[in-house]
């Protein structure tokens, strides 16, 4: 006997990510989640972005790793909460272990909650955790040819982080070229380019982020009269 | 390789549905799966054999349905089919689109067999 079930495999994962994003917005807690390769400068460009915007926003941090509580200790030592997630194995996060550590987290102190996913390319794009918005970092001597070989992340990105930058002379990196197949992937998201740890280009990059903050709650208040 | 993720995700839906119709057994499982997302079908099937032996879906045959990346354009409303790439309304040009169909991960419907006891029941 056939019978039709028509449901989401991730059905478990969605239901906690829903139930994720509706406790950020009561609370008005932005979540961004961050996706990157290993060593694409991840927990550095995190590390910028508070510096450009923790008079701003209070700031959180999740941290997403096989292994290891080294980088929580890193934004920890910014005086940032940091919740260090380890998955043991596991290629990304799913909701369920976000709502657990944002348990640990003071969540009437956050305005800003920043997800730093598993370095991985391929596996977080296809799990939603509940944030507001997803961004990808790619860096410089990674190559050009990235969004050709893991197309998804590049075309789901909200923004695109191109870090590193400083070592573009360096590198046979064709910025026209990324950009252009970026655009064919993804035509409206902007790009980035940055350094994190020298720190040109970090304003733009926050300044956007800033901006798609103010929107995601500039539409949900009520209009006055 | 998320597959084992996803395998699994598919055969506790499947199960816990069989579950609560009394099956005996899962002969088959359909699943559509997006061509947008990161799945590889031998990926799924691999995982599938590894994880399925032991419970109600043992044996059962996975049967996966690829549905590509169709989009909507906003604003002279073309529909299309399209790659990952290549996302504009062909029509138009418009990089205004939505996506209606592609991102599928879901499982379509399972075939199961009922004990004698409600089999008559259930058949028309």
């Amino acid at each position: 006997m056939r019978v039709d079930l028509s449901q989401p495999i991730l059905d478990r994962n969605e239901r906690f990510a829903a139930a994720n994003r509706a406790l950020f917005d009561e609370h008005q807690v932005f979540v961004l989640d961050v996706l990157a390769s290993p060593g694409a400068g991840k927990t550095s460009t995190i590390l910028a972005t508070i510096a450009a915007l923790r008079d701003r926003y209070r700031i959180a941090v999740i941290e997403g790793d096989i292994a290891s509580d080294i980088d929580a200790q890193r934004i920890k030592a910014q005086g940032v909460p940091a919740v260090q997630i380890n998955t043991g194995g596991a290629c990304h996060l799913e909701s369920d272990m976000i709502r657990r550590a944002v348990d640990t987290l003071e969540i009437a102190d956050i305005d800003l909650l920043i997800v730093e996913n598993v370095g991985n390319l391929v596996c977080p794009t296809d799990f939603d955790l509940g944030e507001h918005a997803k961004v990808m970092i790619l860096s410089v001597p990674e190559g050009h040819d990235k969004p050709y070989k893991y197309p998804n992340i590049f075309a789901r990105a909200e923004a695109i982080v191109l870090n590193k930058y400083d070592t573009l002379p360096v590198f046979d990196f064709d910025e026209a070229e990324f950009r252009e197949v970026v655009h064919r992937l993804n035509p409206r998201v902007p790009v980035f380019p940055l350094s994190a740890t020298k720190g040109q280009g970090v304003d733009a990059w926050a300044e956007w982020l800033i901006g798609r903050i103010e929107s995601q709650w500039a539409v949900r208040r009520p209009q006055g009269d | 390789m998320h597959e084992m993720g996803i395998v699994s995700g598919i055969l506790t839906a499947s199960v816990d549905s069989a579950r609560r119709m009394d099956a005996v057994r899962i002969n088959e499982i359909r699943v559509r799966i997006g061509e947008l997302t990161e799945i590889v079908d031998e990926a799924l099937h691999f995982a599938f054999e590894a994880l399925s032996p032991g419970t109600l879906a043992e044996g059962a045959v996975l049967i996966v349905e690829r549905v590509s990346g169709r989009s909507e354009c906003v604003e002279c409303g073309a529909s299309f089919n399209h790659g990952r790439f290549d996302v504009a309304c062909p029509a138009c040009e418009s990089y205004f689109c939505t996506l209606v169909e592609g991102r599928e991960l879901e499982i379509e419907s399972i075939d199961v067999d009922l004990p004698e006891s409600k089999e008559g029941g259930d058949e028309t």
